[in-house]
């Protein structure tokens, strides 16, 4: 049997403002899949974590970028792509420092890339130069 | 569609309790962060985060607890969290946050872990 793809949009305006909007759009998309509470609330914070680095880091104060969600559906897996046209900020390449190390220096960098890695199957990231940056995220269905 | 957060902050001897309520994440971590740099700049260092009605935490959320916890235990003092529902005990969990903080059910526990020895980062 072919496998049925389903493909889900949001794009909204670069504030951390709109995270709240990006929640409930990804918590749609969960419950759409047919996963468990506690899978739905594991990608809400991940896709949370990766708009917010996109909006404070790749876009800074620049408050008319969008950013873009996109949520693919399929019988095994839900992929998301986020995608946005900043200063290519690579999460993947943020140091992970130990906690201890991150409280002595009063930082808390790299917390949101750590989870996103925990949360998600798999995180890919791709800059195009110039075009556009791609965060690709995985989460396997539960059989 | 905005993130609601509110802090209420009560008092108990010479510790501060900060009710947190609703979603903190990057809109409204720096809301949390001023709340804690007032209760540091005023001497009040023994502080417990209370989460009974905290419903979501992100990173951004998380680092405020991370970049304040030294200069606090410097001040001698500390930030005791308590009362995490499940979903937000979760993502503290992930991050190992419980080998750096003490963690306990109810305010009075807190209050407790005060009484103790002080812990170190």
């Amino acid at each position: 049997m072919a496998s049925i793809e389903r493909t889900f949009s949001l794009q909204v305006p670069s504030s951390t403002e709109n995270l709240a909007m990006i929640r409930e759009f990804v918590n749609g998309v969960g419950a759409r899949a047919g996963m468990a509470a506690a899978d739905v609330a594991k990608l809400e914070l991940a896709v949370d974590e990766a708009c917010a680095n996109v909006i404070e880091h790749a876009y800074g104060p620049e408050v008319t970028k969008e950013v873009s969600v996109r949520a693919t559906l399929d019988e095994d897996s839900v992929q998301i792509d986020i995608i946005d046209t900043g200063k290519g900020f690579d999460p993947t390449e943020i140091p992970q420092k130990n906690l201890e190390e991150l409280a002595a220096e009063r930082k808390s960098g790299g917390l949101g890339m750590r989870l996103m890695k925990k949360l998600m199957d798999e995180v890919h990231y791709e800059i195009i130069p110039g075009q556009k940056n791609e965060l690709r995220m995985i989460k396997r269905l539960k059989k | 569609m905005a993130t609601s957060f509110t802090v209420q902050r009560s008092t108990s001897g010479d510790i501060t309790i900060l009710a947190l309520n609703g979603f903190l994440d990057a809109h409204t971590a720096p809301e949390f962060e001023k709340v804690i740099q007032e209760e540091f700049d005023a001497g009040r260092v023994r502080l417990i985060a209370e989460c009974g009605e905290l419903t979501y935490i992100s990173s951004a959320g998380l680092g405020v607890f991370m970049s304040f916890i030294e200069d606090i235990r410097a001040a001698g003092g500390d930030l005791k969290i308590c009362n995490l529902t499940p979903k937000v005990a979760q993502v503290f969990e992930i991050l190992g946050f419980n080998s750096i903080f003490d963690m306990v059910p109810t305010v009075a526990d807190a209050e407790t872990c005060f009484a103790g020895p002080a812990r170190e980062v």
